[in-house]
């Protein structure tokens, strides 16, 4: 196998990490919405909480993408 | 952008001179970095001054101004406490700064004329400072408030003798993995958002110019993704800037607190 194409086989399976990093984000929201419906009073307090864990989920996701646009432009 | 040929989605990020020349040692370079910086400073300007004119009726534009200082205050009160007054210039530079760059960013005035928007916030420079201003101040804020005892942030209060031994260095290696991940996140997701749309882009172009009945399935589909993409930047770009905003206060909260 040459360097091109294993460089290409390499970012495609760096990309998988942004798929479990959706699964995670999807996590978050939902179970945010599972207890905001149980009790929507107590939900707006939680906004913030809600946006920082989406965030620590979300970098995951995006250092994924980073280190395959790393392998793709950078090497 | 190259139509037909090979694509290039990291073009866009390119810093390039307009006036001036890189070389010779040349400091005094005026690039499209800095001319979409001035644009964003000079339309935040537009936005604050317009909105300070501190009627006793508020009009619409100073609703919106006054509505926006009121919420990153409502969001230091809570994340900080009583002494988040004293960091709410920063926290709102940081957020109006990150909300107005990222919006500019995705503009698409590159249709209505030559001038392409260059996003700022899709370099990391800028948000590495960023997140290095806010490190300063939770450092400079940690051990002139506390001193050395700064240092009790890392060890949880009241777990047993074994765990603090396990936990103090976990804490410590999180604490210094914030900086990085605070700037970077605004700054991929930026620079994620526009290769995705440079990639669809070009798509589009080479799918017309492909003059066949599967291209036109392909210009379809890409332009239904691009406007889809497009609506999704607009919300990224205001809840990456939030994020930005909550975290640096929820950093400083800590440091002014501890636990």
């Amino acid at each position: 196998m040459d360097l091109a194409s294993a460089k290409l086989i390499g970012a495609g399976l760096a990309a998988i990490g942004c798929g479990a990093a959706s699964a995670g984000v999807g996590y978050v929201f939902g179970s945010f919405l599972q207890s905001a419906i149980r009790n929507p009073a107590a939900s707006d307090g939680q906004q913030g909480r809600l946006y920082i864990g989406f965030a620590a989920a979300e970098l995951l996701g995006l250092m994924a993408f980073a280190v395959a646009m790393l392998i793709l432009f950078a090497f | 952008m190259a139509a037909g040929g090979k694509i290039d989605p990291m073009h866009q990020f390119a810093i390039e001179p307009i006036f001036g020349s890189f070389g010779h040692n040349n400091p005094f370079v005026f690039t499209n970095s800095a001319l979409w910086t001035l644009i964003v400073l000079a339309t935040i300007w537009l936005f604050m001054f317009g909105g300070m004119k501190r009627e006793l009726i508020p009009g619409r534009w100073q609703l919106a101004v006054e509505g926006l200082i009121a919420f990153v205050d409502d969001m230091v009160n809570v994340s900080i406490g009583p002494e988040g007054k004293k960091f709410l210039p920063w926290v709102f530079t940081a957020f109006v700064f990150l909300l107005f760059a990222n919006l500019i960013g995705d503009m698409p005035f590159g249709i209505v004329a030559a001038a392409h928007p260059f996003s700022i916030t899709a370099q990391f420079t800028f948000t590495g400072v960023m997140s290095l201003i806010t490190f300063a101040i939770v450092l400079g804020v940690g051990f002139w408030k506390h001193g050395l005892h700064f240092f009790s942030l890392f060890v949880p209060k009241d777990a047993p003798f074994v765990f603090k031994i396990f936990i103090a260095p976990i804490e410590l290696i999180s604490f210094l993995v914030r900086p990085f991940s605070l700037g970077l996140r605004p700054f991929i997701a930026m620079f994620a958002g526009h290769v995705l749309l440079d990639v669809f882009g070009n798509f589009v172009v080479q799918a017309l110019n492909s003059h066949s009945a599967g291209g036109i399935g392909v210009w379809l589909l890409s332009m239904l993704f691009i406007m889809f993409v497009s609506m999704i930047e607009l919300l990224v770009a205001a809840i990456q800037a939030y994020v930005f905003a909550i975290l640096t206060s929820l950093y400083i909260g800590e440091a002014v607190n501890l636990h």
